[in-house]
């Protein structure tokens, strides 16, 4: 800690106080009065989408929109019956969020890129040249909510299949599902899984 | 609408948004520091403090208080993570190690915001919004204050007076930061980013399974991560975390408010020196290598090199489907010239070139535009070496803002700029030398190495971004990188403020024919090479060993 030669020992605490005094006043507003303003107006205005725009089915809360999650059966393995989607660094826990961190060339990487063609082009009864790239890379968050527009549609036959629907059908609340950049030109189309398997819920149960 | 005119258009539309509030924001800077009236909150808080916020300060008190400042919010940070579990609304989280608590408390008050914990698994909501949060805001204001300081001493004479650094931190904490803050957030949230004070909650899946829905005041500590170009993010996925980042359009607006500031800056300095061209000619260069930048990592991404990149067919790794490759360079880039270190995408996957690209947007001294207040006295302290240089070269004495840089200002600029390399290389050669980089590596081979070097640039850059493989949570990477972020933030500030002072000493040196035109685009090119060479090149070998070893083999 710098002291000027100047300074005497009772200056320097008398400037300590003072900078511990603003630091607390100045956390009162930053820290105290600034989140609880905002919470309030987004508790007020955004209720549902300040709460994590939950999403329900049956009657019960199923989970995030905007968060993605694991469609898995109760063996651990992908259920043909649901949109799958992209691989997770943390098995889309949301108490464990990030990416696998691995170089471009890493040679870990490689294989699972590899790895991952092979079971989705298998999965789904394709070509591994029909396999898009988001469905073969982990996401940096890894609760990436959402699938490319490719890869959905590669999914819809298996999908009605496995749930015994026509496929016109799921293909089509596949495109009702596809998002585009929002205002034409920000970020990337995009398909909510969560969403999209909803619609297939309901669409099961009639 | 084909990909690459979605991209061409993103980018314009940042830049134009960026072009359209540079100047009211610019000017109501000006006004903000220059202003003879105190809000009446203002008054009241003075009042608190016990300061006197019109009792002007030469160099060595204003720094005074600086580092008390920042010292005591050390101390206080330190206590509450180190205490968390006697907190209210601690969610059961044990405290934080005595050297993580330093490496944290170090990184927030230095506004580096380098992060070795994991924000869902490790802090409380009160450590989050009462501690974390509010530093974002500090030591922004901070930074602010001591860029407004050294522009004082360009715009002074014959006074060794350089303001009062209660009023500009108050102030710019009361009338820029917070405002925009709220402002961002309610829009924020709006784009679905989530603001409550609720635990982890269970929900049971359409597929039969259990997940955790995370809750907390994200919104209101987004808005001011980035707009203080702090980037230390609520969860461990930082931005790319669907609630703190849900759309492109909650993209767009992150990736604003990182650059606002910084890029509206040279704006007041202008203003404040009594000639906005000056402010212009600073603003250019920072806007050449920025989207220099951009043009390099988007292209470089969208060619996806490497074997992994190239067996997937894009470089997704690592990457939200909702952003792709073009909204995430674009942040990339941004945030890694801005110190703000905040991530949509983890750059550890990016290719091995464009991963230098990024390193060296934070090893030029983060000046394009820089972080909020550092950026601005980072790209002034490399005019005055520029200045400098042109001088040597025509054999006169330089002179710039009508200041001489005579032999005391320019051992005071060279002082500043020889530091963070010196951080850079020093810790990055101890931590290998030692072993203990490479025991937290990740990756292997050249880009394991890249993970140590950016850690120790990302940490005395006061950027905070990582090659997030790197696993930093050790004590002695704790410390090391701590002590980095420290000295990284304040040593410069000692040459910054030393430098305003003798500045502000010094009798106008009026304009002659000889006078080397600082308001005009030569002086641009002038500083963007003296950045390019003075920074890139200090940087050159360790830069070969890692990524352009990685990208060009």
């Amino acid at each position: 800690m710098y002291t000027s030669m100047h300074t005497s020992g009772r200056h320097s605490g008398r400037l300590l106080w003072a900078a511990f005094r603003a630091l607390l006043v100045l956390t009162v507003i930053t820290g105290v009065l600034y989140p609880l303003a905002v919470t309030g107006v987004a508790q007020t205005v955004f209720h549902d989408r300040a709460n994590g725009s939950m999403a329900e089915a049956d009657g019960r809360e199923v989970g995030s929109a905007l968060i993605g999650q694991q469609w898995a059966g109760e063996d651990g393995k992908p259920d043909p019956r649901w949109f799958q989607g992209r691989p997770s660094a943390g098995g889309y826990d949301p108490l464990a969020t990030g990416s696998s961190q691995l170089g471009a060339s890493d040679k870990r990487l490689v294989a699972a890129v590899r790895a991952a063609r092979a079971q989705v082009a298998d999965f789904n009864g394709v070509p591994v040249s029909e396999v898009p790239a988001d469905a073969v890379t982990g996401s940096a968050s890894s609760i990436d909510p959402h699938i490319s527009p490719r890869y959905a549609r590669l999914q819809a036959e298996r999908v009605a299949r496995t749930n015994g629907l026509p496929e016109t059908a799921v293909a089509r609340l596949v495109e009702e599902h596809t998002e585009g950049r929002a205002a034409g030109f920000l970020g990337e189309p995009h398909v909510n899984v969560l969403k999209l398997n909803l619609a297939v819920h309901g669409l099961a149960r009639e | 609408m084909n990909q690459t005119t979605a991209d061409v258009l993103q980018i314009s539309a940042l830049a134009a948004a960026l072009a359209l509030v540079h100047r009211p924001l610019g000017d109501y800077m000006a006004a903000v520091y220059t202003s003879r009236r105190h809000l009446r909150p203002e008054r009241w808080i003075y009042r608190c403090v016990g300061a006197d916020p019109d009792a002007e300060m030469r160099w060595p008190a204003y720094l005074r208080g600086v580092l008390a400042f920042s010292a005591v919010s050390l101390l206080f940070l330190y206590a509450m993570q180190r205490f968390q579990d006697r907190l209210p609304m601690s969610l059961g989280f044990e405290p934080i190690s005595p050297d993580q608590a330093f490496n944290t408390a170090a990184s927030f008050t230095s506004n580096t915001n380098w992060q070795s914990y994991a924000g869902e698994s490790a802090m409380g909501h009160l450590t989050q919004t009462g501690g974390l949060a509010v530093q974002n805001f500090l030591s922004a204001a901070v930074g602010m204050a001591v860029a407004l300081a050294l522009v004082r001493g360009f715009a002074r004479s014959r006074t060794g007076e350089l303001g009062n650094f209660w009023s500009d931190l108050v102030r710019g904490t009361v009338r820029i930061l917070t405002p925009v803050s709220v402002l961002a957030a309610v829009v924020l949230v709006a784009t679905g980013a989530i603001q409550n004070f609720a635990s982890p909650h269970e929900v049971q899946t359409l597929s039969g399974g259990g997940q955790h829905i995370s809750g907390g005041a994200v919104a209101s500590q987004e808005a001011i991560k980035n707009l203080g170009t702090n980037g230390g993010g609520f969860f461990n996925a930082n931005s790319a975390h669907p609630f703190e980042n849900p759309t492109g359009v909650s993209n767009l607006l992150e990736m604003f408010l990182l650059l606002v500031i910084p890029f509206s800056l040279p704006r007041t300095f202008g203003k404040l020196v009594g000639s906005v061209r000056q402010g212009y000619a600073i603003a250019a260069a920072m806007g050449v290598i920025w989207f220099a930048g951009v043009i390099a990592v988007t292209v470089t991404e969208y060619a996806h090199p490497g074997s992994a990149s190239q067996l997937a067919g894009a470089a997704m790794e690592g990457k939200e489907t909702r952003f792709g490759e073009g909204g995430s360079s674009l942040f990339a880039v941004s945030t890694t010239m801005t110190s703000t270190g905040s991530v949509n995408s983890f750059h550890d996957s990016y290719s091995g070139l464009s991963g230098g690209v990024l390193m060296l947007g934070m090893m030029l001294g983060e000046i394009a535009p820089g972080g909020v207040g550092s950026g601005l006295y980072g790209m002034l302290m490399m005019a005055v070496i520029a200045v400098f240089v042109a001088g040597l070269m025509v054999g006169r004495t330089p002179e710039y803002l009508g200041k001489k840089i005579g032999t005391r200002q320019i051992k005071l600029a060279a002082c500043y700029l020889l530091v963070t390399p010196s951080l850079v290389l020093g810790g990055t050669a101890l931590a290998m030398g030692l072993g203990d980089g490479e025991a937290a590596m990740t990756n292997t081979g050249a880009h394991g190495f890249s993970e140590v070097l950016y850690a120790y640039t990302s940490g005395s850059n006061n950027n905070g971004s990582a090659f997030a493989g790197f696993g930093a949570d050790t004590p002695f990477l704790n410390t090391s990188i701590g002590l980095c972020m420290l000295l990284g933030r304040f040593l410069p500030m000692v040459f910054v403020l030393a430098l305003a002072g003798s500045l502000a000493r010094q009798s106008p040196v009026p304009e002659t024919a000889g006078t080397l035109r600082t308001g005009k685009p030569l002086f641009t090119g002038l500083l963007v090479g003296a950045a390019l060479i003075i920074s890139g090149l200090t940087f050159f070998p360790a830069l070969a060993l890692g990524p352009l070893a990685e990208g060009l083999v």
